[in-house]
């Protein structure tokens, strides 16, 4: 089914569903829904395609009333509506089934099902119903054999998706939001799941799907609606008929391009520091193989959930895989921290304000806090010499505003990468594994944090970058992985391959 | 009582068998979306299968007071002692046990209940209860418990204040005050009425202990039968979740709170009426002894899981345990040492069984 360009008088017979214009959404530092414009229409598949960072999951929070936005108008049925909280979104029939899991561990199935509108009687629960109704709908989606009465928590990720979704059909819904739904799902899964929601659009039911793989698209979509940093740059495309290149094409090129450092010559000479070979993590990656020379920055490149911050956590010890980590020749014990940090490996990880920094801790400290040996003398600390220290590698690193004792929660989000790096500057590591170095970090800020991880590379050391934005990767790495569902589909020079590329091989499989 | 024969034999083995089972299991298999674990390593993580292990230690206690103090423990007199013992800290303690499922902590609950037996026992609400009613007492100390539990769901609801801070300033403040209105001296009760009334039983069991069972039944069926319980394990276990599900997480906290306040304000009409007086001195540390009772009964402190048999059990454990150390004349600083011990020994217990359940989960 095609619908054409919908008619802006808006006859009533044909009045879209839902129509959100204009939609800001800030976050502190962030901007992200930067108007967008959605219509769907009752009975239709709505696809919303985007790269990471697009914002569709912030779209789609706004839609279930857990984000209210700054701007904008949605209406439903022609009437201006204001999503406020995620009851009065339920209570007009929008529903979703979130990537992230919004289920309570400790309750079950069919509790969870229900959570929220709990078939009851003045206040007491009927269980016996709740339970009969949770089988119905678990065998709507084909998922008889799913004890209702089972802990949520105790069942695998993709019985959980299971319950997500039968908790979303619960709601007596218009329009159902899934969120990625089918990655936690297998082939099978995913065919009962296009089942079902040719059903819902048979009775009416609107669906918003959100997918990466662009051959579920091609199969269950009919329209789609691409975002890209935060506004919605097309729409109303067939999702049949328009091209991978013309989808890949709308969800690259950026407004702002940023400065990426010069690449040096390549030096097939220098000693090759971190090797990798055959690392496996079991159902997160596997027989991962790479090495890093001095001097070089390797990025990997790939979806969220595809693997790559788990491939650095592994290198790094903080999981415990299969295969083997070496530096410098010399191969590491698997699953230790300690060995890896004692080896010269260091990792600046994804959420730097959770897992990386003393937030309000003073500067020099958290440059500190991984060489505090050097600075004890009979078990005292010489905080004088740690002061001095720490002002010189910020200095170097032009850490500002000046001075080290100040809290690091206090600077920019580029600031505190630049603490972050320091850090490991003090330890003389050899191997530096970034994850999202960029992340929360001012679009202005962003080329001096890659001048300094260029400048690292130049003292010697190796650096593996892994980063959600493409350009990142393509722009500062000198060689290039690809990572797709736990795999490296792509290994070469950075110059020898570009966006449209990677996204072709992320989304590998549809009809190009 | 028969649940304990049948709760020793077959409650003791899992502790010791079931670990051999457990590691059998696969850490993960695949998709194994019905792993059916083993009998016994699952009736130990069920909720039956902690309370037993409860019955059982209530039984044990027992055995040691029967074996050390023989007539002197073993009789219905003794029984019942320990039943109005159990009964105030008791109703505070299933009230505890919400918010505390419901990821809050209150340690102000020795404090209201001081609070509300002072107000109870002025002179002027004495004087109002004997021109009107002697249930005038009872309305006075319920509504200021109602009214302290309000406050503090409002401050960590719509405050934003921790629970552990804003009740931990309701304890200072509430203690305070009691002894402001009080005087720092002990309120006799002089309405007859009222006395009269408390002194009744119903089939020998005394009125507090009735008021004990029927606080205790409530709370099991409002927590477990009802959506109210349904969305307090959900508020506590994954708050985001309840919120996106269209629970108002807001609404529900000050609700939990409100609770434990009614509760504190049930407590304090007993602990009147079981001394006869008002004193800003009731209730100390009851904040300390209600969430032990709480948590030995095996409700999450983290929040998401809750039992109010569990509860129950843990306090007549622990009055069980003061009782029999009183008959053998050992002193309470002895007990306090025994609490301790059986507080750290049964949590070390649960998050041993906790870690064995999760452990074929994703």
């Amino acid at each position: 089914m095609i619908i054409g360009p919908q008619d802006a008088s808006g006859a009533s017979a044909d009045q879209p569903l839902l129509q959100m214009h204009g939609i800001v959404k800030t976050f502190p530092g962030v901007r992200a829904l930067d108007g967008v414009d959605l219509v769907v229409r009752a009975g239709e598949v709505h696809c919303l395609l985007g790269q990471n960072g697009a914002g569709k999951s912030t779209l789609i929070k706004v839609l279930a009333g857990a984000h209210r936005p700054d701007e904008g108008e949605i209406t439903w049925l022609g009437e201006p509506v204001a999503l406020t909280t995620p009851d009065a979104a339920i209570s007009l029939g929008i529903s979703t089934i979130y990537q992230e899991l919004d289920l309570v561990p400790g309750l079950n199935v069919a509790e969870n099902i229900f959570l929220g509108h709990e078939k009851s009687r003045a206040g007491l629960l009927r269980r016996g119903d709740t339970r009969k109704a949770a089988r119905d709908l678990l065998a709507r989606l084909g998922h008889q054999e799913i004890r209702v009465d089972r802990e949520v928590g105790t069942l695998p990720a993709s019985g959980q998706q299971i319950v997500s979704m039968a908790r979303a059909l619960s709601h007596d819904t218009r329009l159902i939001v899934m969120d990625e739904p089918s990655a936690a799902l297998d082939q099978q899964e995913v065919q009962t799941l296009f089942r079902v929601i040719r059903d819902l659009t048979a009775q009416g039911v609107a669906v918003v799907y959100i997918s990466h793989r662009l051959e579920e698209i091609r199969q269950v979509g009919d329209r789609v609606t691409v975002l890209k940093d935060g506004r919605t740059v097309a729409t109303d495309l067939p999702a049949r008929e328009t091209p991978t290149s013309e989808l890949i094409r709308r969800m690259t090129g950026r407004d702002i391009e940023y400065v990426f450092p010069q690449r040096p010559e390549r030096d097939e000479t220098s000693a090759t520091v971190l090797k990798v070979e055959g690392l496996t993590l079991a159902k997160k990656f596997a027989d991962v193989s790479f090495s890093v020379r001095a001097g070089e920055i390797v990025g990997l490149a790939g979806l969220v959930g595809s693997g790559r911050s788990e491939i650095l956590e592994t290198v790094y010890g903080a999981r415990r895989g299969h295969g083997s980590v070496s530096v410098d020749g010399t191969r590491l014990r698997a699953g230790s921290v300690g060995a890896a940090v004692k080896a010269g490996i260091g990792l600046a990880p994804e959420e730097r304000k959770s897992q990386g920094l003393l937030l309000d801790q003073a500067i020099y400290r958290n440059i500190t806090v991984s060489s505090l040996g050097r600075f004890a003398k009979g078990g005292f600390l010489d905080s004088s010499a740690e002061r001095s220290v720490a002002a010189e590698l910020t200095k170097t690193l032009d850490v500002r505003p000046p001075g080290v004792d100040r809290p690091v929660r206090t600077l920019s989000g580029g600031n505190q990468q630049k603490v972050v790096l320091a850090r490991w500057l003090l330890r003389d590591c050899r191997v530096l594994l970034l994850d999202e170095p960029t992340r929360g970090v001012d679009v202005g800020a962003r080329s001096e944090i890659y001048a300094l991880i260029r400048s690292l590379a130049a003292r010697g050391l190796a650096v593996v970058v892994v980063s959600s934005e493409m350009e990142e990767v393509l722009g500062l790495a000198d060689r290039v992985l690809v990572v797709r569902e736990g795999r490296i589909v792509h290994e070469g020079p950075a110059q020898e391959i570009d966006e449209h590329k990677v996204l072709d091989l992320i989304m590998e499989g549809s009809a190009a | 009582m028969s649940e304990q024969e049948t709760g020793s034999t077959t409650a003791q083995p899992p502790v010791r068998e079931s670990s051999p089972e457990a590691e059998v299991l696969e850490p993960m298999s695949g998709s194994g979306r019905d792993r059916s674990s083993s009998f016994l390593g699952g009736l130990m993580s069920s909720s039956v299968g902690r309370n037993l292990g409860l019955v059982v230690a209530l039984f044990a206690l027992c055995l040691v007071g029967v074996a050390t103090a023989g007539e002197q423990f073993a009789s219905i007199d003794n029984a019942l002692t320990i039943l109005r013992l159990a009964a105030v800290i008791g109703v505070v303690s299933v009230g505890m046990t919400f918010v505390i499922t419901g990821g809050g902590i209150d340690l102000s609950v020795g404090a209201i209940v001081a609070l509300s037996s002072v107000w109870a026992t002025t002179l002027a609400t004495q004087s109002l209860a004997r021109g009107n009613h002697w249930t005038v007492m009872v309305l006075v100390a319920v509504l200021v418990g109602l009214g302290c539990g309000l406050i503090n769901g409002l401050l960590v609801a719509y405050g934003g204040v921790v629970p552990f801070i804003a009740t931990l300033a309701m304890l200072a403040a509430a203690r305070g005050l009691a002894e402001i209105i009080a005087q720092r001296r002990t309120q006799i009760v002089n309405v007859p009425g009222f006395t009269d009334f408390f002194r009744h039983d119903v089939l020998g069991i005394p009125l507090l202990v009735i008021i004990f069972a029927l606080v205790a039944v409530v709370g099991w069926v409002v927590l477990n039968r009802t959506t109210f319980g349904r969305r307090t394990f959900a508020v506590g276990g994954n708050p985001e979740a309840a919120r996106l599900a269209g629970i108002n997480v807001k609404r529900h906290t000050v609700a939990l709170y409100a609770i434990v306040g009614l509760c504190c304000g049930i407590a304090a009409v007993m602990i009147v009426a079981r001394t006869t007086t008002g004193s800003s001195t009731h209730g100390t540390l009851y904040e300390l002894d209600a969430i032990a009772a709480v948590v030995i009964g095996g409700t999450l402190l983290s929040g998401g899981r809750g039992t109010i048999v569990g509860t129950v059990l843990g306090v007549l454990i622990f009055t069980t345990l003061s009782n029999v150390f009183t008959q053998n004349n050992l002193s309470s600083s002895a007990q306090s040492v025994a609490k301790g011990i059986i507080i750290v020994v049964a949590v070390l217990l649960q998050q041993r069984l906790a870690t064995r359940s999760n452990s074929g989960g994703p």
